[in-house]
């Protein structure tokens, strides 16, 4: 039970965390998404445009709020859950430290793999930048980035753990992350780049974009790693053996 | 990390050492954990985008803006 336990207070913290992270969206980066989409709008005025000329399904307006809040919280929901289940396998086994430090060193290592590396391959990028004809191959490329990203992080950390048995934790966290660091940059290498700026298209818009949206996910997943650590903490209250009794 | 609460240190003060859940007490949790959380960030993520299981466009143009800004490939 304790695992589900877990599992519903990951998914709550992730809930929380997204609440705080639309926030952070929408001030700083739906002026970007609308200035990306005036640029777009002048560029394409005379054929019908994605998002200017065809009939609106859903209005600006909403995409901005409900939209943006709606995806926030699922996608802050989907990581909690699978950020707590990663939590509750690596509690005990992963190093001794409290509930609320491992939740946030692991906050801060899901930031790594799951945002900030694959953001280094492929950036996020606002409307108009995109070709829609490679968008599959783009999903594919993007997703395969995250997956290996996770499956590196997960060899680097075991290969980490082994050498810290036999040589300490110093020296092996740093071969562990010198292994994480090589093989990024061998997968980063290997994969193919994705270059589909329009011309013209603002290179401040774009920079502030990109950091709106890596500024979005650190107040996401460092919420989430100290709101779960907080809540974490009286459910493993009774899981700790006291070497003296 | 400060010298006293290094890893043989803390043992022999006698602070609580975490005890790992089993795994046969995590599996359960962890597939049904898999599966929704799959779930949820697809939809978010990409569909009727790359992939489609239900036709339209709404659903895209609702996260429209969400999916731009976490990171994901949209049009």
């Amino acid at each position: 039970m304790i695992a589900g336990r877990l599992l519903g207070r990951g998914m709550l913290a992730g809930c929380a965390a997204a609440a705080l992270a639309f926030l952070f969206a929408r001030i700083f980066g739906e002026p970007q998404v609308a200035l990306a989409i005036a640029f777009e709008a002048s560029r394409h005025a005379a054929e019908a445009a994605h998002h200017a000329a065809e009939p609106e399904l859903v209005s600006r307006t909403v995409q901005a709020s409900y939209g943006l809040l709606t995806a926030v919280v699922l996608y802050g929901t989907g990581f909690g859950g699978l950020f707590a289940l990663v939590f509750a396998y690596a509690y005990g086994r992963l190093n001794l430290w409290s509930p609320r430090a491992l939740a946030l060193l692991l906050a801060g290592a899901g930031f790594l793999t799951v945002v900030l590396v694959p953001d280094l391959k492929y950036p996020p990028n606002p409307p108009a930048v995109g070709v829609h004809a490679t968008l599959a191959f783009r999903t594919a490329t993007y997703f395969a980035m995250i997956g290996l990203s996770i499956s590196v992080a997960a060899i680097a950390t075991l290969i980490g753990q082994k050498i810290t048995q036999t040589r300490g934790a110093w020296t092996g966290t740093l071969c562990g992350a010198g292994l994480f660091i090589a093989l990024i940059a061998l997968v980063q290498f290997g994969l193919p780049d994705v270059n589909e700026v329009p011309d013209g298209f603002p290179a401040v818009v774009l920079w502030r974009f990109r950091e709106a949206s890596i500024g979005m996910q650190l107040v996401l997943w460092g919420t989430m790693g100290l709101l779960f650590g907080a809540l974490a903490t009286p459910v493993l209250a009774d899981r700790t053996a006291p070497s003296r009794r | 990390m400060p010298h006293p609460t290094s890893h043989t240190r803390a043992r022999a003060i006698a602070l609580p050492a975490p005890v790992a859940i089993p795994v046969q007490a995590l599996l359960p949790w962890a597939v049904f954990g898999l599966v929704l959380s799959v779930v949820l960030l697809y939809f978010v993520g990409a569909e009727q985008g790359a992939i489609s299981l239900i036709s339209g466009q709404e659903v895209h143009e609702f996260v429209h803006d969400g999916r731009h800004l976490l990171g994901f490939p949209c049009h």
